[in-house]
């Protein structure tokens, strides 16, 4: 049996890590998963639909929780679960002002604390499936197959693809939607398009993080490359390689420690962001008040 | 554009109408609701045309008509020579009050550049910039407009920090960026101070002449743009009224089409003070009633 220590030498270390095929196969999960939620999520956090991606992360856990239930793969369950939540919230409508925008955000409140429900009585009736919620909600990173990379690699393709044909006049749509309809972009089916594909995403990634993962994954790199900065190709850049960035340090100190490793990710991104949000907040100050010495430099 | 598109709008052109713009006995309906009748407003080519009325009397809704957002119920509307909704990519579109939300953390630049190339599917190719000339070509044309309209200072910062005025500005700008041959903005001058809307007035005038840009304009007050004004076109429920401003901004106008009692005094200065229009605010549904009574 192999001991499995930590050393200072990291090359070392990577190397002892790598001698294990379940690691292998959490890295490349891992790596398939952070660029998939967070392009998405770099979406999601510019549209502010945050909330939105919350529930459809949540969803899975009643939807796979029910497919179990009724004798049906998970997989089905956390799939037809998000898409249908996505095509719910997708109805209401988002571009017509304030109120709107209320009703949306009343609905998938709504949505999510049905879900949950739903999730907790679909446990109680199957009963004594413990460890399988367990994995359900914290995910089984640890326990990738081979083949499950390959599944979950080509998803991960189609989503980012479609996400892509559809990039800029979803840009165009999250910033700007006035004027994006007005150009005969299809505002509100853009909206529910990326909705679904939303949801496909955080069916994907929440088979392999658990469903309460996914929506870190989504929302940290994003909110952080957003803070650092303001051109968009540059963030979007910048938000997959915080999620692998995270991702891959969660793993590797994860597998040197007893803890799991959702909480070593979901630390690292709130790590990054914290120090995004410190540094933006700082640096507006100092602008603030070396623009008020130049207004008081120019008074004088 | 290319010599064969170019020959096509020239050959359009041709044939076109003297007018950008022409609604013939047009209706529009909002929620079932008949919001006016019986329009008809011409707006020449090249002229810098002011829409007035009260609020809620549905200039926007005429606006929206035009870019063929809201179909009419009767009548029709040609714009540049063809019927709404059909000119898209010639019509340069400033929505009313749009305020970005503080924290959106996008550049003006990044606006801008949407109003150039937004609804082409897929993505931008990461430095296209750097090798392909018509991506290039597109990147100067973006910062030309942004120095027209005098926002080179404030281009790169997120949008949604920048003030009113500035976003305004910038919003002219992404209109103006495709070189449309309309500009409809609707009320580009609200929020903005007086010396600002002074400047934008003076700025959209200089755009319609120089460039030769249709504009269509709607205001609250009339007095900014005045100076620069061809014409106005004051919209009613039963009809509008169309022409120059001096002999629509009158008492006896008005009256007609408003059917209450109203007075224009001309103040020393040369400003037009409107005492009586009916300023009903657009829920007050009643009072839309009684005028029509
Ligand atoms: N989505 C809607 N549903 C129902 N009625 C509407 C809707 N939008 C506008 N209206 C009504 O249509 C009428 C015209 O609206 P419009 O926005 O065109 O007015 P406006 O002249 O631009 O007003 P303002 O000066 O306030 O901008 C108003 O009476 C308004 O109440
Ligand atoms: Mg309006």
């Amino acid at each position: 049996m192999i001991h499995i220590t930590f050393s200072w030498n990291l090359v070392a270390d990577v190397r002892q890590m790598l001698m294990f095929r379940f690691m292998v196969n959490a890295l490349r999960a891992g790596t398939i998963v952070a660029v998939l939620a967070g392009a998405l999520g770099w979406f999601m956090v510019l549209r502010r639909q945050a909330f939105a991606g919350h529930t459809l992360a949540i969803v899975s856990f009643p939807g796979a929780a029910g497919a179990i239930l009724i004798g049906a793969s998970a997989t089905v369950g956390y799939f037809a679960a998000a898409v249908a939540a996505a095509l719910v919230i997708a109805a209401v409508p988002r571009s017509l002002g304030g109120r709107a925008r209320s009703g949306e955000s009343a609905l998938i409140g709504t949505v999510q604390a049905f879900a949950l429900a739903a999730g907790a009585l679909f446990v109680s009736l199957y009963g004594g499936f413990l460890n399988g919620l367990t994995s359900l909600l914290f995910g089984s990173f640890l326990g990738i197959s081979s083949s499950q990379v390959v599944a979950l690699l080509v998803m991960a393709v189609l989503a980012l693809a479609g996400l892509a044909a559809i990039g800029r006049p979803l840009f165009f749509a999250s910033v700007d939607p006035d004027v994006a309809e007005a150009r005969g972009i299809p505002v509100r089916l853009l909206s529910s398009l990326f909705l679904v594909l939303l949801g496909l995403a955080a069916a994907e990634v929440s088979q392999i993080t658990g469903v309460l993962l996914v929506f870190a994954l989504l929302v940290m790199p994003a909110a952080t490359a957003q803070q650092i900065t303001v051109r968009p190709a540059l963030s979007l850049a910048l938000t997959v390689l915080l999620g692998l960035a995270t991702v891959w340090l969660g793993l590797g100190v994860a597998f040197y420690s007893i803890y799991p490793v959702g909480f070593f990710i979901t630390t690292f991104g709130f790590a990054g962001y914290v120090l995004a949000a410190s540094w933006q907040a700082a640096n507006g100050r100092w602008r603030r008040a070396s623009g008020r010495d130049a207004t008081v430099a120019v008074a004088a | 554009m290319g010599t064969a598109a170019r020959e096509k709008t020239k050959m359009r052109t041709a044939v076109d109408t003297a007018d950008a713009v022409r609604f013939e006995n047009a209706a529009a309906q909002v929620g079932g609701r008949t919001i006016w009748s019986d329009v008809n407003i011409s707006v020449p080519y090249g002229q810098f045309v002011a829409v007035l009325g009260p609020n809620g009397v549905g200039k926007s809704t005429l606006i929206k008509s035009v870019l063929g957002l809201v179909a009419l119920s009767a009548g029709s509307v040609t714009v540049l020579g063809r019927p709404a909704g059909q000119a898209g990519r010639e019509i340069g579109y400033l929505p009313q009050r749009r305020n970005f939300d503080s924290s959106l953390r996008v550049r003006g630049i990044d606006v801008v550049s949407l109003g150039a190339d937004g609804e082409r599917w897929g993505v931008p190719l990461p430095f296209a910039g750097r090798y392909l000339p018509s991506r290039r070509a597109a990147r100067e044309r973006v910062r030309e407009v942004i120095d027209l309209v005098g926002a080179s200072a404030y281009a790169e910062r997120p949008i949604g920090q920048v003030s009113g005025g500035e976003q305004q500005r910038l919003l002219i700008a992404q209109a103006l960026v495709r070189r449309p041959r309309l500009l409809v903005l609707d009320e580009p001058l609200d929020s903005l101070d007086l010396p600002s809307q002074s400047a934008v007035a003076a700025l959209i005038s200089r755009i319609c002449r120089e460039q030769n840009v249709t504009v269509m304009l709607v205001a609250h007050d009339v007095n900014p743009i005045l100076p620069y004004l061809d014409c106005v076109a004051y919209i009613g429920r039963g009809g509008a009224v169309c022409g120059t401003p001096d002999s629509v901004i009158q008492s006896q106008t008005l009256t007609s089409l408003y059917r209450t009692p109203i007075e224009v005094l001309k103040a020393s200065d040369g400003r037009l003070v409107v005492v009586g229009e009916p300023e009903a605010p657009a829920r007050h549904h009643d009072r839309h009633e009684d005028e029509q009574a």
